[in-house]
C-alpha cells in the first residue's frame, strides 16, 4: 500500500468526531448531511455545524472510507470499507509477526 | 409584532395547491391573482387564524440553485408540527407521499422528512415529553 493512501486513511481516523460518524454510518447507511448532523445532536448531544460535518465527510471521502450515493436529488453517505482499508489496519501487524517487511 | 406569514418556494403553484390541501390537509386562505402567478396562502385547520404559508413561485433566478443545494444536503425547507408522527407518516404514506427520512429521534423531538413534489423537503416534528 502506498504511503499517501495510508496517510489519508490514518488522517481520516485520527479524529474522534470522524470515528463517531463512521460508527453511525455503519448502523445506518445512506445518510444526508442533514441526517448526520441530526444524529449527532440526538445521539451525542453535540450540535456540530453543517460546515464542520461537511468537512469531516470530505476527509472521509478522500480516504475512500465514505461512498457517495445520490438518492434522487439528495447526496447520501455510506460507509465503504475496502481491501485497502483492511490492509491499512493490518499495517501494524506485520511488525508483530517476526518483524517481516511487506 | 407577530409573524403572520412564512413561505415555501414551489415549482408549480397549481400542483402545490393540490399537494398542500388535498394531501397535507391545509386550507387555502388567500388566493389573489397577481400577474402570471397568485398570492396563494394556506393555513392549518388546527389554526385557521394562525400563520399563513405562502406558496411562492420559484422563478427568481436565485431560487433554483438555493432549493437544489438544500435538497442535495437533505435540508428541509420547512417544518410542520404534528401530534402523532407515527400516524401522520402512515396516513401520508398511504396517500403516496415519499418519505426521505423515516421517523427518527432527534433530541427532544421525533422527526421525519418527506418530498413535497414541488422541489422541497419538508420536515415533520412531534414534540416529545422529555419529563417522561
Amino acid at each position: 500500500m502506498q504511503d499517501d493512501q495510508l496517510d489519508k486513511i490514518f488522517k481520516a481516523l485520527s479524529d474522534s468526531t470522524r470515528r463517531r460518524i463512521i460508527d453511525r454510518l455503519s448502523k445506518q447507511p445512506a445518510q444526508s448531511l442533514f441526517e448526520v448532523c441530526a444524529a449527532s445532536v440526538a445521539e451525542d448531544g453535540i450540535a456540530l455545524s453543517r460546515q464542520t460535518v461537511s468537512q469531516h465527510l470530505a476527509v472521509l471521502e478522500k480516504a475512500n472510507l465514505v461512498e457517495i450515493i445520490w438518492k434522487g436529488r439528495t447526496k447520501t453517505h455510506s460507509l465503504n470499507i475496502t481491501e485497502g482499508h483492511i490492509e491499512a489496519a493490518t499495517w501494524l501487524m506485520k511488525y508483530k509477526q517476526n518483524g517481516e517487511e511487506e | 409584532m407577530k409573524i403572520y406569514l412564512t413561505h415555501v418556494f414551489v415549482d408549480d403553484q397549481d400542483k402545490a395547491e393540490k399537494f398542500y390541501t388535498d394531501i397535507l390537509g391545509f386550507t387555502v386562505k388567500n388566493n389573489v391573482p397577481l400577474g402570471e402567478h397568485r398570492w396563494l396562502t394556506v393555513v392549518s385547520n388546527e389554526a385557521p387564524e394562525g400563520t399563513e404559508l405562502l406558496l411562492e413561485p420559484s422563478d427568481h433566478p436565485a431560487v433554483k440553485p438555493y432549493k437544489e443545494a438544500l435538497v442535495s444536503d437533505g435540508i428541509p425547507a420547512h417544518s410542520f408540527q404534528v401530534e402523532d408522527l407515527h400516524a401522520e407518516r402512515k396516513k401520508l404514506g398511504d396517500l403516496g407521499v415519499n418519505f426521505t427520512v423515516e421517523p427518527m429521534d432527534a433530541g427532544p423531538v421525533r422527526m421525519a422528512i418527506f418530498d413535497d413534489t414541488c422541489g422541497n423537503l419538508i420536515q415533520l416534528i412531534q414534540m416529545m415529553d422529555v419529563t417522561k
